[in-house]
Order: C-alpha cells, then structure tokens, then sequence
C-alpha cells in the first residue's frame, strides 16, 4: 500500500530513568539519630556530676578498649557469618541440589529462638572462655538472616535471565558470578546489615564469658547502681550499632548494582 | 533444498522420569541452510522442548542432533550454545549490564579483543535500527518491550551465528509492535541468510514468517512439514485442519500478492473529456465508478454520476483516492483497501504511481473460490 506507513525504530513508550528509592530513607534517619544520641551522651558527659565510682567506671582508656573489644567480636562473627552461610545458600540453591534448603532454615529458625544469652553460655561450656567463643556463639545465632536471603536473593533473579545466559554458552560459574550474585546483591546484603546489627548489639554479652566490650560498663553500673554509667555504656552500644548500620546502609545501597 | 542439512534430529527422544509418555518422541527433523522452519502446535505439544533439544537446554533421551554435520549430541553444551543464537519470549536481558555489555555476551565469552567487541556491539545495534549513540549505555530496564525484544535479537546475532534459535520471540509484544517486528525481522533476515528455527502457538505468525511450517500434534510428531501454501490449501489430516482453523483460506491471502492476479480494467477519464462520452463509456461498462487520472497518469479521484453531473469542476467532484496498491502488496492488505475504500474496489499503481489497473473483490473472490476448489479436488 502507499499509504504513509512510516516504521521507525522508535517506541512511543520509554520508561522513566529514575525512580525515588524508599531505602535512602535510612540513609538520613540512622545518622540523625547518631546525632541525637551523641548530643545527649555529650551532655551527660559534661554536665552531670561524676562521684568517684562512677569516674571510675567510665574511664576513657578502659572504655576505648571496650568498645575496641565490642567491635572485634562484632566485626569477626559478621566475618563469620557471611563465610560460612553465603556459600551454603550458594550450595543449596544450584540446580540438582538436594533439597535441603526448606529444612535448612527451619533449624536455623530453632537456633535462633533460643535466647543469644543461653547460646553464648552453651558456647562457653563447650569452648571455654574469651571472645573467640564469643565470637562463634554470635555468628551462629546471626546465620539465618544472612542465609536466609541469600537463599531468597539468589532465587528471586529472574529466571528467564539465567535462562538466556544458560542459552548464550554461559557456564554454572559464569551464571553465578556473572548474573545470579550481582542481581541478589541487594538482598543478600540486607541479610548481612540485619546480622551485624545483630553482632554489635550481642557483643554487649560478651562480658559475660570474659570476652569484654562495652557490656562491662553496663554491668557494673548496674551492680553498682550507677545510672550514668549505665546510660553511657547503653547509648554508646547503640553508637556502634547506628554507625554499622550506616555502614550497612550505604554498601547496600552503592553495592547494588547499575540498571536494577 | 538440495544442500545438506545444517541441523538434523535423528530419531530423538525426550522422556523426563517419572512420566510414563516422553514429551518428544522418535522424532525426526531436518532443517535446511537459511531457511525459516516455524515449529507450531497447540499448548503441550513439546514445540518448545524440541527446539531446546537443539542446543541442548534439554539433553536428549536418546537420538542424535547434528549440526554443521558433527555429532554434537555428547561435547561441551557450551561451546554448541555459544554457535547458535537463542531468543526467548521473555527475552532476559541482564539487568544489570548495558545494552552494549548484554550484546557483547556471546564475543566476551569467546574472548574477542575488546576493539572487535565494540566495533561489533555497534553494527548489530545498527542492523536491528537503534542508534548506538543513543542505546549503547542504556539499561534494560529503560527500554520498552519492542526496544529490548530487538537488543534479545542483536544479543543472539552477538558472534554471527549461523543459527538462531527463537522461542516465541514476539509473544509478548502487543500486536502492533508484533506486527512490525515481524516485518522487521523478515527484512532483516533477506539480507542475514541465517538459519532460523521459529516456535510459535499463532498460526498467523507462523504463515508470516515461515519457509516451511511443521505442525507438531503430541510428543512433538510432525503432523505436516511443507510449505506454508500447501499446509493451507491442502492440509494432511484433520488435525491440520482443525488447528489451522476456519480462517485457512483466508489465510492463504497473506501469502499472495496483488500482481498474482488479473487486474480488472476500470473505466478511467482524463481531463478534458465529453460528459456524455463518459457515461457512455460507464454505461457500457456497466460500472457506476471510474477513476479520474491526472496528467501524470496518477489516479487521483474516484467519480460516479453524481459527481459527473456537478456543474463546477471535476477537481473537487467524487471522492480522493486516499490509497493505493502496488503489485508487491498481500492481497490481505489489497482486500481491506477495497472495504475501506468509497467504490468497493481499488487502484493498482506501479512504484512511480502510474494507473495499472483495478482489483475488485469480484476477482479476488474468485481466486478464493478457485483455491478451494483445487484444494477440494486433490
């Protein structure tokens, strides 16, 4: 027909570029509330009145060590984890793997229904004392999150991608590495940031089994009814679970890939 | 059809454990060098599974698949895949990767040097008609549906395959958008030569854009592999004819051409010319229609009596000719010119839009009821 039947290459419809993210949300909330507690614990630190046992408690050196300790076991059992439960999640979701994912998780979900305290007592019976049990007790009790969604991250991706990728002579690798793991990146990393949070705030425990951290600061103004003790010891627990957090944040949110 | 075949299932059997009937069974299939072989059948027939016997997505049973005249059914899967582009229904672009980077998947595979990887990305962006300055840095996901069905095309053409393999490429595609990748994707492939082994549930499709057309029943057994002229005007069996559907004839419409039939003569007049000798010439005719050309032998205007007897000039008498048809076009779209058109029938022009002749729905009801006679007959 010679009707002016123009075929462009062009279609109408383009979809927008960008779109507004709800996770960058955290991004302004966790600092602001650092910013608040800070204030505060700045306030209590200059303002109020230190008797001696209270001076004695918060000392600066003993307390720049105990957060030092705190961050060492939080840091270690986050290591930990992702070690040991990326790989499985890897493991049990490939093609032909037993089927033992669903079982996986439900025995992980028991362990973590015990109390993080009886856990890290357990640890200490079989281990003995000190932060590397400490540190073992937490990465079990924080392995479901992390494996969990790196179950659920690596089975979300789209399966016609990996299908075509499988169609282009991509091999199980190149399809892990290349398409499954970048495209569940964001989720397995909101598996890990709920894990660290985890850790930073557990560690706080390790004082119980000599494996030290702020926890220390806390139990003895309790023991000694010394509420600024306590308070700081709490707030600056909670300083290093925002500040992870944060962290956390922003590596999910720059690890994520472009186009997704 | 005298060159070797470049891929051959050889007595190919899939049976999945478990189930007692094999979803493809014993079949045989030879599909010839740069020829569009369409795989159609109803749901479940194992159209889709046969195809991804091809490259080994589903690992025969038993049998043999050759390609290029090896024996390819044991190897490595990957290196057969990365021979034979693969387009699927829900196309699977990477997400994450540029339009450039999904395209360049196949040749980084193969580690091509970068500068040939480029060079490359940029010609197959230009063969499917998108400007690599434009998409080349593109995401998918900023892409609409026929965009990236054409990147899924370009990324399977990645390191010029001699095969591609498409799954219901344009299924989900609105029909408009269909219809035009279609044509697109026939032009290109006059000038690509490539072997293309088509799946397809749309019979319409598959009478599109075929060379030959096997309908499969169950298990994947052919029931007719011929052309698409004769599955229509002679199917096998009633399952052809049953799966074809009521529309066949009509079918076969979409496959012919204006200039395959006689064009009527229609009663034309030229300015300046008698009134009187131009009812006569109608009347004679016997027509109520003629067609006014202008100097050029262009038709512009369709005139019946009514305007003939106007007394003010015949510019503005009668109807426009809005659209006209040339020889190379289906007698699909000849046939819905002459229902859209003011006289019932339409005007045939050559490419300069010289007057040819007419085409009436007389004639082409005619080689219908000619077509189905033949059809009855053999």
């Amino acid at each position: 027909m010679s009707t002016a039947v123009v075929l462009t290459a062009e279609d109408a419809e383009a979809k927008p570029t960008r779109r507004w993210r709800s996770d960058s949300l955290d991004l302004v909330v966790t600092p602001a509330l650092f910013l608040i507690l800070s204030v505060l614990l700045f306030v209590v630190w200059n303002y109020s009145e230190f008797d001696q046992t209270t001076t004695k408690i918060l000392e600066p050196a003993k307390l720049l060590r105990q957060m030092q300790e705190q961050l060492y076991v939080a840091f270690w059992s986050t290591v930990l984890v992702v070690v040991i439960a990326v790989p499985i999640g890897i493991a049990v979701t490939r093609e032909g793997a037993p089927k033992i994912k669903d079982t996986l998780v439900s025995v992980l979900g028991l362990g973590q229904a015990l109390p993080a305290y009886g856990l890290i007592v357990l640890f200490f019976v079989w281990l003995g004392q000190g932060a590397t049990t400490v540190i073992i007790a937490l990465a079990t009790f924080a392995l479901l999150p992390v494996l969990r969604n790196t179950i659920v991250g690596l089975e979300q991706v789209d399966k016609s991608v990996i299908e075509a990728g499988k169609g282009m002579g991509m091999t199980g690798f190149q399809r892990l590495f290349k398409i499954e793991l970048p495209l569940s990146v964001p989720v397995i990393m909101a598996g890990i940031r709920t894990a660290t949070v985890i850790n930073v705030g557990m560690a706080a425990l390790a004082f119980l089994i000599g494996g030290g951290g702020l926890g220390e600061t806390i139990n003895a103004g309790l023991k000694l009814n010394r509420p600024t003790a306590i308070f700081v010891g709490a707030v600056l627990v909670a300083l290093v679970a925002l500040a992870f957090d944060f962290i956390g944040a922003l590596a999910q949110r720059y690890l994520r890939p472009k186009g997704v | 059809m005298s060159a070797e075949p470049l891929i051959q299932l050889e007595h190919v059997t899939k049976a999945y454990p478990g189930v007692e009937e094999p979803a493809v069974k014993d079949l045989n299939l030879e599909v010839n060098p740069g020829e569009i072989l369409v795989l159609v059948g109803p749901s479940g027939c194992g159209k889709s599974t046969t195809l991804r016997l091809i490259n080994r997505m589903i690992e025969p049973t038993s049998g043999r698949i050759i390609y290029e005249g090896e024996d390819v059914t044991k190897g490595d899967p990957n290196e057969l895949r990365r021979r034979m582009g693969y387009v699927i229904q829900q196309i699977g672009l990477f997400p994450h990767r540029t339009i450039a980077e999904n395209i360049a998947t196949i040749p980084r595979l193969l580690k091509w040097p970068k500068d040939k990887i480029n060079a490359r990305v940029n010609e197959l962006l230009e063969v499917v008609s998108m400007d690599p300055s434009i998409y080349r840095d593109r995401y998918p996901s900023e892409l609409s549906g026929g965009q990236a069905q054409r990147v899924g095309v370009a990324r399977a053409l990645g390191a010029d395959p001699d095969v591609l393999l498409m799954d219901e490429p344009f299924g989900a595609i609105d029909p408009i958008t269909r219809d035009r990748l279609q044509n697109e994707f026939l032009r290109l492939q006059e000038e690509l030569k490539k072997t293309i082994v088509f799946v397809t549930h749309d019979v319409d499709e598959a009478v599109k854009m075929g060379d030959r057309i096997a309908i499969l029943r169950d298990q994947s057994e052919i029931a007719q592999l011929d052309t698409p002229e004769h599955i229509l005007t002679d199917p096998a069996d009633e399952f052809v004819e049953n799966f074809l559907g009521s529309g066949a004839i009509l079918k076969t419409l979409t496959l012919r051409r204006v200039k395959d039939i006689e064009l009527s003569p229609l009663v034309t007049l030229k300015e300046p010319f008698q009134r009187d000798q131009a009812f006569a010439m109608m009347n004679e005719a016997n027509t109520s229609v003629a067609v006014l050309l202008d100097s050029n032998n262009h038709p512009t205007r369709w005139i019946d009596e009514r305007a003939l007897n106007r007394s003010s000039g015949l510019e503005k008498a009668g109807r426009p000719i809005s659209v006209q048809l040339q020889p190379e076009d289906t007698l699909q779209d000849a046939l819905s010119v002459m229902l859209t058109s003011a006289a019932g029938m339409a005007v045939v022009v050559d490419a300069r839009g010289n007057y040819l002749g007419g085409c009436t729905v007389e004639s082409l009801a005619q080689l219908l009821i000619q077509t189905g006679s033949e059809n009855s007959g053999s």
